[in-house]
C-alpha cells in the first residue's frame, strides 16, 4: 500500500520553520518512513504543477508556516487547503500574522518605498519599485501582487489545527504528527500546545510574589538578570502571564523574557489588549503622574504587544489609512 | 463631511456615572444622540478587549465614565481603569487612534451636567477627525 502523502510549504517566514522540521533529526526519517513528502519548496525538487495534478482531498495534511501577503501565496494556500484533508497553521506567521505581520502598522506603499527607496544600504538613483507587469525586451515579465495587508492562513482559508511558536517547537511537531496517524486529533481548530499560560508552568513561577507592585519596568540590557527569578518580579516585561504555554521556555532558558510567540489562550480575541490588561493590573501607582513615568518605561507599545499577532488583532493594523 | 454623525461608545460604571447620566435626562439636559451607553458594573471590570471590540463594530470614539479616584464602589476599580486607559489610549495611538476617540473621565451620580459636558466635547472633537475606517485588504 503506497503511504500518505503529505505537503509542507511556505508563505511570508523567515525559515525558521522550516528549520524546526530539519530539527526532528532522526525523527524526521520516521516522518518519511510513515509519509510520502510529495511537496517541500525548501528542500525538494517538487513544482507547483506537481501539486495541482495531484486529486482533492490526496494529500492527509498540508503543513502550512509563513504569513500571506502576496497573491502567488494566497494562490498556493487555497490549492493546498484544497488538496489536503487536514491543513495545520505552522508558526506563529501562520497562526497570527508573526512578525511580518508588523506591516500592517505600515502601508503597502510605505513599505515599498522603505525597502526600494530609503534605506540608507538601498542603491536604486531610479527609484525603480517592482511591479506587477513589467515589459522589456519585447517580454512581459509578471511578478506576484503584493497585498495592503498581511493576513494570517486562517483569514484566507479554513485552517484545521495550529502549531503556534516563533519557531514552534520539534517536540510539538511531532506529538502532532503522532496524533495524526493515530487519529487522536482533538477537536477542529484547536492550537496544539499548552491549553495553560506559560506562567502557570514557569520553572521561575516560585519566585513571582503573591502580589506585584511594579514601580518602573527596566529594559533586558538596563539590568543584570537573575537567571533564577520571575521577571517581572525584576522589573522587567515578561509576556508569559498572557501567553500560551508549550515552548519549552527556550527564551527564558536564555535568560530572556516571553515576548508571546505562542500567541493567547482560547477565547481571547485580543492579544494586546490581553497583555494591556495583565501589564496594567501588575502597577501600584494610582496618581496619573506616576502612571505616565511607568507608561515612559515602556517603548514602542503596540510592537511589543502585537509583536507576533497583529494582523488577528480586532483592529489588524493602522486605522484611517 | 457635515452629514458625518460619530457613533460613540459609552462604557458607564453602574454606581456613579451610569447615575450621572440618568440625572441628567431626569434633569431634561439635552444628551448627545450619538451616544450610546454600555452599563457595567465598575470602570474597572471593562477588558481592553471591549473598546477595540466597539472600534472594530463601528465606533468612532469610545468613552469610559467611572466613579472619581477615591469613590469606587469596590475600592480601587477605578485606578485599575486609569493604569489600563492609560496603557492602552498610547497603544492605540501607534494604530492610528488620535487621542480624542478614546477617553476616560470621572462622573459622579450628581454630575448629570458634566457627563453632559463630557459627551459634547466628544462628539465636537470627533466630528472633526473624521469617521475612523478600519484597515482594508
Amino acid at each position: 500500500m503506497s503511504k500518505p502523502k503529505i505537503a509542507l510549504y511556505w508563505c511570508s517566514s523567515c525559515g525558521g520553520c522550516e528549520e524546526v522540521v530539519v530539527d526532528l533529526a532522526e525523527n524526521i526519517l520516521k516522518l518519511a518512513e510513515t509519509f510520502d513528502i510529495v511537496f517541500w519548496p525548501a528542500v525538494l525538487d517538487f513544482k507547483r504543477a506537481d501539486v495541482e495534478a495531484l486529486g482533492d482531498g490526496e494529500l492527509a495534511f498540508a503543513l502550512i508556516n509563513g504569513a500571506v501577503r502576496m497573491s502567488e501565496q494566497e494562490y498556493m494556500v487555497k490549492l493546498l487547503r484544497r488538496k489536503s484533508k487536514l491543513v495545520i497553521s505552522h508558526g506563529s506567521c501562520a497562526c497570527f500574522g508573526g512578525i511580518v505581520g508588523l506591516a500592517n502598522f505600515s502601508s503597502k506603499q510605505e513599505v515599498l518605498n522603505t525597502v526600494y527607496k530609503d534605506l540608507p544600504t538601498v542603491n536604486n538613483p531610479c527609484g525603480i519599485i517592482p511591479q506587477e507587469k513589467t515589459e522589456e525586451f519585447g517580454r512581459t515579465i509578471e511578478l506576484p501582487a503584493f497585498y495592503n495587508t498581511v493576513k494570517s492562513v486562517n483569514q484566507v482559508v479554513e485552517v484545521d489545527y495550529y502549531l503556534p511558536g516563533c519557531p514552534t517547537t520539534p517536540e510539538l511537531i511531532t506529538d502532532a504528527i503522532a496524533a495524526i496517524v493515530e487519529g487522536k486529533l482533538s477537536g477542529k481548530g484547536a492550537v496544539l500546545a499548552d491549553s495553560r499560560v506559560l506562567c502557570d508552568t514557569c520553572s521561575r513561577r516560585d519566585s513571582k510574589p503573591e502580589r506585584l507592585t511594579i514601580a518602573e519596568f527596566k529594559r533586558v540590557y538596563e539590568t543584570e538578570l537573575d537567571p533564577e527569578r520571575c521577571f517581572l518580579e525584576q522589573g522587567v516585561i515578561c509576556l508569559g502571564p498572557a501567553t500560551r504555554g508549550g515552548c519549552k521556555e527556550r527564551c527564558l532558558k536564555g535568560n530572556m523574557p516571553c515576548r508571546g510567540c505562542f500567541g493567547p489562550l482560547d477565547n481571547v480575541s485580543d492579544f494586546g489588549a490581553k497583555c494591556v490588561s495583565m501589564l496594567a493590573s501588575l502597577l501600584g501607582a494610582k496618581d496619573p503622574q506616576d502612571i505616565k513615568k511607568i507608561m515612559d518605561s515602556i517603548p514602542d507599545k503596540a510592537g511589543l504587544f502585537y509583536k507576533y499577532s497583529l494582523a488577528v488583532s480586532l483592529l489588524r493594523g493602522k486605522v484611517n489609512e | 463631511m457635515e452629514d458625518f454623525k460619530p457613533n460613540i461608545i459609552g462604557f458607564l460604571c453602574n454606581w456613579c456615572a451610569y447615575s450621572g447620566a440618568d440625572s441628567a435626562a431626569r434633569a431634561e439636559m439635552q444628551i448627545p444622540e450619538n451616544i450610546n451607553i454600555v452599563r457595567v458594573m465598575c470602570s474597572g471590570r471593562i477588558d481592553p478587549q471591549f473598546v477595540l471590540q466597539a472600534f472594530k463594530e463601528g465606533a468612532d470614539g469610545v468613552l469610559i465614565l467611572g466613579c472619581h479616584p477615591g469613590d469606587c464602589h469596590y475600592k480601587e476599580g477605578n485606578y485599575n481603569a486609569l493604569r489600563w486607559y492609560a496603557l492602552l489610549k498610547e497603544t492605540l495611538e501607534q494604530f492610528g487612534i488620535e487621542e480624542g476617540r478614546f477617553v476616560l473621565d470621572w462622573v459622579s451620580a450628581g454630575e448629570g451636567d458634566k457627563f453632559v459636558r463630557i459627551t459634547r466635547d466628544m462628539v465636537t472633537k470627533i466630528k472633526l477627525l473624521g469617521p475612523l475606517t478600519l484597515r482594508k485588504d
